[in-house]
């Protein structure tokens, strides 16, 4: 799928990755290679110039101290310098530093990178990077049969052994076999490398990770500048540190492109992926829902209240709107989660756009709140990123078991619109549209991403905001010619919002069941039933305000839909890429809107002979549909905390035709 | 709000809405809510911008009976949905209406991060020592054997002290009333006159679940001998003949404690009787501590002494954030380390 010459990609830095091939004198090492992995496949070329791949997938694994969280941003930091297209997947542990060495205190960073599309961070590694014995245990079953182990033996001491459950030396077992093994002493190498400094052992050996990367930029045909940039602006206060990185850094290069083993290192040149032209950066989830939020409030001609409490994996759009006060944003680190929203509502009374954000249980906390902002009828955004459960669950693991919770985790019958994002770079819209039914409905929206999207990175086409309609609100201001009632109507039965301060409008809500119009209290059996179909419809009539739902690849009639939702996208829009090719009538649609749904979608959905749904839960959509619309949906569940594979979802796709 | 119109000066009468109110015939809540009314026009309020807000009890039916914006939130939570609203709009005088269960059971939490921020608001929380609108439950203000329908053989708990709570969270303004008292309105003013959270605790009689629990020092028969009413810079006396004799509050230095004193002929110098200092955080502590029957119930200010609030610093801290910022979303979004693709290639 490589375009037939490379595009042209200029970069802002001082950094002209792509299109310069590297004219060094390297020699590729044809023999005694067994071949790397089917991604691997292009051209092998002999002589001077590196292999060409179409995309590959590496993953570096760690200590949770190691910084291989750090080493994969900057890495993909590369990725994106170099025009190639990728998706990545963070993946730590819940425990800040667990103790060194332990299978439990292994974190890591996975990163699929491309010269075509890429949707997923990739099924199995192609190269893994593996710093300590626990993290080659942990990580080396998921990697491609062929594919490379880089090791730093530093670590594999009788201890590191010990701690990883390892009985006998993976090295010298041939329980390694099926993979090509590239051992060495890493730590040696970047102590020697970062002597001139004079640093302590310890915190020489905290340059391995730079060493590491400079070896991966070696493999990747990478341009160091930028991360030497980078260390410096980091380290800018301690000029010793930012050189010994910058010499660990340079180190590992240098060790690629010297050693030139007569082994399995070799170097790989991705061409930069066609993508449509414009200014592009990374971004990930996290960021793009905060500034999706900020587009949100501008759209609506309204200041922005956030009341947060710290939870992974929300609490990084907390610090990102923390830090733009400017764009008449208050953030607000509550006592709880339920002052959280509570203030968010207060805030929203007063005529600021409230949102709260969290991830499951803290949900859970906010549960009753939600009942209230419906009651009232006031305009919230409450942003899930979803993680493992129940309870505290997983909490650095990806899960999407929040969807049962979102549609109907209420007391009383309490409608409330939902949404899902697909990917970090659909945070974006879809928060613009949370906030866009927040207001012109007045109505708490739940906005639903994940732990994979909140941390994963991919390619941005930085968005135009000129092209997205302004929604700006119309509080009331004045007593209407047919007298003020709170709770009167328009056509979408949208109820005014009066910011307190106004007068002559004076009025008392609450959360305790309201008359039609008036908003005085009122138990009435009739007032109570006309009031709860009035709430039911308002949130029903969403839908008029929505898109049909699109088919994403195949078409209505197929034989085969797979019906998903949020972060599934990327390894379901693979898998029915390649059944299709292989000749398979099967569909892809993807559902944003899954409260109310788009109108179109019974009609659709009865079009297909067989629906199935994949799903990080236990089948939440697949019940919802079912409830819906009487379709015969069948899960495809996954909940081991890890996103699907491409693969998985192909044999879905293969045993239920 | 912002506007310079002269404030067209109110009487109790424009504070009152046209509800019903739902409280028991006989309920203390009356006289609070009167006690309101009469003190709304006195400092000058307008009912456009002042806000009533509420969590779940008896009490908090309270804002539906003001004609002032209002919002009877969820049990426990109206301190946060205060403090989103005054951030949110800090020309509102809100006024938030709790009880003993409200404020110190499930919204315990609350009530101690707003007082400890010190949001600009008054806190009022009634305390009848009862769960009333849930027919009758103990409430952690009760007193130890309390019986009641989840305590059938009384209850066993000790009770917290609302202004000990308050003061032992940081409050810079701590008052106590009751809801029949005349001085009422008097400790009203003062909290409003407080910049930063006033919190006052008014005890209030349920006379369906907890008849006359107050009525040892509430009764107009002996008050002056069961109340003592403190006023900033003068001593702390109370009683008379008719009670037994003028007596005085002074520091026992040995134990470091407060001691009850007799003055003779008006002569409290001597007898060794604290002058009142609300700015005096030691003294506030003994005050709200001070157990009533070996002594009288303190009411009136017993704290006050204001500092930064809450809402000030946040708006401030917004403000130098931004100074000389423009905000250019579109330039936010194009920040950091970005890459362009040129038109004329082919894409996917």
């Amino acid at each position: 799928m490589r375009p037939a010459y490379p595009p042209i990609v200029f970069l802002t830095l001082q950094c002209a990755a792509n299109g310069i091939r590297r004219k060094g004198n390297k020699v590729a090492i044809k023999d005694g290679l067994k071949r790397m992995a089917t991604a691997f496949k292009d051209e092998q070329t002999s002589g001077h110039t590196p292999v060409h791949s179409e995309a590959v997938v590496v993953r570096f694994a760690g200590d949770s101290g190691d910084g291989m969280q750090l080493t994969g941003g900057q890495f993909t930091l590369s990725s994106a310098l170099a025009g190639n297209d990728f998706a990545t997947f963070p993946d730590f542990p819940a425990e800040i530093r667990a103790p060194i060495g332990t299978l439990f205190g292994v974190s890591a960073f996975q990163i699929n990178f491309g010269s075509s599309a890429i949707d997923t961070a990739g099924d199995q590694p192609d190269v893994l990077i593996a710093m300590n014995p626990a993290a080659l245990k942990t990580n080396v079953g998921s990697l491609r049969e062929g594919g490379l182990i880089i090791a730093d033996t530093g670590e594999f001491n009788q201890r590191n052994l010990d701690k990883a459950k390892y009985t006998t030396n993976p090295f010298e077992d041939g329980s390694l076999a099926k993979w090509q093994v590239l051992a060495f002493d890493i730590s040696a190498l970047t102590l020697e490398a970062v002597k001139p400094f004079g640093m302590g052992n310890k915190d020489a050996l905290r340059c391995k990770n730079m060493w590491t990367l400079g070896l991966a930029l070696w493999m990747f045909d990478r341009e160091r500048q930028p991360i030497i940039d980078w260390l410096n602006a980091k380290f800018a206060k301690n000029q010793v540190l930012a050189d010994a990185n910058i010499a660990a850094l340079n180190a590992g290069h240098a060790y690629g492109e010297t050693a030139e083993l007569a082994g399995p290192l070799k170097q790989y040149h991705v061409d930069a992926a066609p993508a449509p032209a414009g200014l592009y950066r990374t971004v990930t989830g996290a960021e793009s829902i905060s500034y999706g939020l900020v587009a949100g409030a501008q759209l609506a001609g309204l200041k922005m209240f956030f009341g947060g409490y710290p939870i992974t994996p929300a609490s990084a759009i907390l610090h990102h709107l923390s830090r733009l006060k400017e764009y008449g944003i208050t953030t607000f680190q509550a006592e709880d989660e339920i002052a959280a929203i509570c203030s968010a509502i207060g805030a929203s009374y007063a005529g600021q756009l409230g949102v709260t954000s969290s991830s499951g249980p803290g949900i859970a906390l906010k549960g009753e709140a939600m009942g209230l902002a419906i009651m009232t009828e006031l305009p919230l955004v409450i942003v899930n990123s979803q993680r493992g459960g129940p309870s505290t669950g997983l909490p650095t693991k990806t899960e999407q078991s929040d969807l049962y919770q979102a549609v109907y985790g209420r007391n009383g019958d309490a409608p409330m619109p939902v949404i899902a994002a697909r990917s970090p770079v659909d945070c974006f819209d879809c928060a613009v549209e949370a906030v866009r039914i927040a207001v012109e409905y007045m109505t708490p929206v739940m906005l639903l991403t994940d732990g994979y999207i909140a941390n994963a990175a991919e390619p941005w086409l930085v968005p135009d905001l000129e092209e997205y309609t302004p929604f700006p609100v119309e509080f009331l201001e004045s007593v209407p010619e047919d007298g003020f009632k709170p709770y009167s109507r328009d056509h979408k039965l949208k109820r005014p919002w009066v910011k307190p301060g106004t007068p002559g409008l004076l009025h008392r809500i609450g959360g305790i069941e309201k008359e039609v119009d008036t908003g005085h209290i009122n138990y009435a059996p009739a007032n109570h039933q006309a009031m709860t179909d009035i709430r039911s419809a308002k949130v029903n009539g969403i839908a008029d305000s929505i898109p049909d739902q699109i088919v994403e690849q195949g078409a209505a009639g197929a034989k085969l839909a797979v019906v998903g939702w949020g972060s599934t996208y990327g390894p379901i829009k693979q898998a029915v890429r390649r059944k299709r090719a292989e000749g398979v009538d099967v569909a892809h649609v993807h559902i944003r809107h899954i409260w109310p749904m788009p109108k179109n979608m019974a009609e659709l959905l009865k079009s297909f002979d067989k629906i199935i749904v994949p799903e990080m839960n236990t089948g939440q959509l697949k019940t919802i549909l079912r409830d819906q619309f009487l379709v015969d949906a069948q899960p495809v569940n996954k909940v081991s905390g890890q996103p699907f594979t491409i693969a998985e979802i192909e044999a879905a796709i293969g045993s239920a035709l | 709000m912002n506007d310079m119109t002269p404030v067209k000066a109110t009487t109790p009468k424009d504070w009152e809405t046209d509800q019903e109110v739902r409280w028991c015939p006989g309920c203390g809540d009356y006289a609070i809510l009167k006690a309101v009314q009469r003190t709304m026009p006195e400092i000058g309020g307008t009912p456009e911008n002042t806000v009533f807000i509420s969590g779940i009890g008896c009490s908090s039916r309270f804002p539906y009976y003001m004609e002032t914006y209002g919002f009877h939130t969820i049990h426990g939570r109206a301190p946060a949905v205060a403090t989103g609203v005054k951030l949110a709009n800090p020309d509102l005088d809100v006024w938030i209406i709790t009880g003993d269960g409200d404020a110190l059971s499930i919204g315990g939490n609350h009530t101690m991060h707003l007082l400890r921020r010190n949001l600009d608001c008054q806190i009022m929380l009634f305390n009848n020592e009862i769960y009333g609108l849930t027919k009758g439950q103990y409430s952690p203000t009760s007193r130890v054997g309390t019986n009641s329908p989840s305590t059938p053989y009384g209850s066993v708990d000790r009770p917290a002290t609302p202004c000990a709570f308050a003061l032992g969270s940081g409050a810079r303004f701590v008052a106590r009333g009751f809801d029949v008292s005349k001085n009422l309105p008097d400790v009203l003013k003062a909290a409003h006159a407080h910049r930063g959270a006033a919190f006052i605790e008014i005890f209030q009689n349920c006379i369906v679940y907890n008849k006359d629990v107050f009525e040892d020092f509430a009764a107009p028969k002996g008050a002056d001998g069961h109340q003592l009413w403190l006023r900033n810079g003068e001593p702390m006396l109370f009683g008379s003949e008719k009670s037994g004799g003028t007596k005085g509050i002074a520091l026992d230095n040995v134990g470091l404690t407060l001691k009850v004193v007799d003055v003779v002929d008006g002569d409290w110098q001597s007898a060794g009787v604290i002058v009142h200092d609300v700015t005096n955080r030691s003294l506030a502590h003994m005050l709200v501590e001070m157990p009533f029957g070996e002594f009288p119930m303190a009411l009136g200010v017993l704290y006050d002494d204001p500092r930064p609030t809450f809402n000030d610093a946040v708006i401030a801290q917004n403000e130098s954030a931004s100074a000389g910022k423009a905000p250019d979303l579109g330039k936010l979004l194009a920040k950091g380390q970005t890459w362009t693709v040129a038109e004329g290639h082919p894409e996917t």
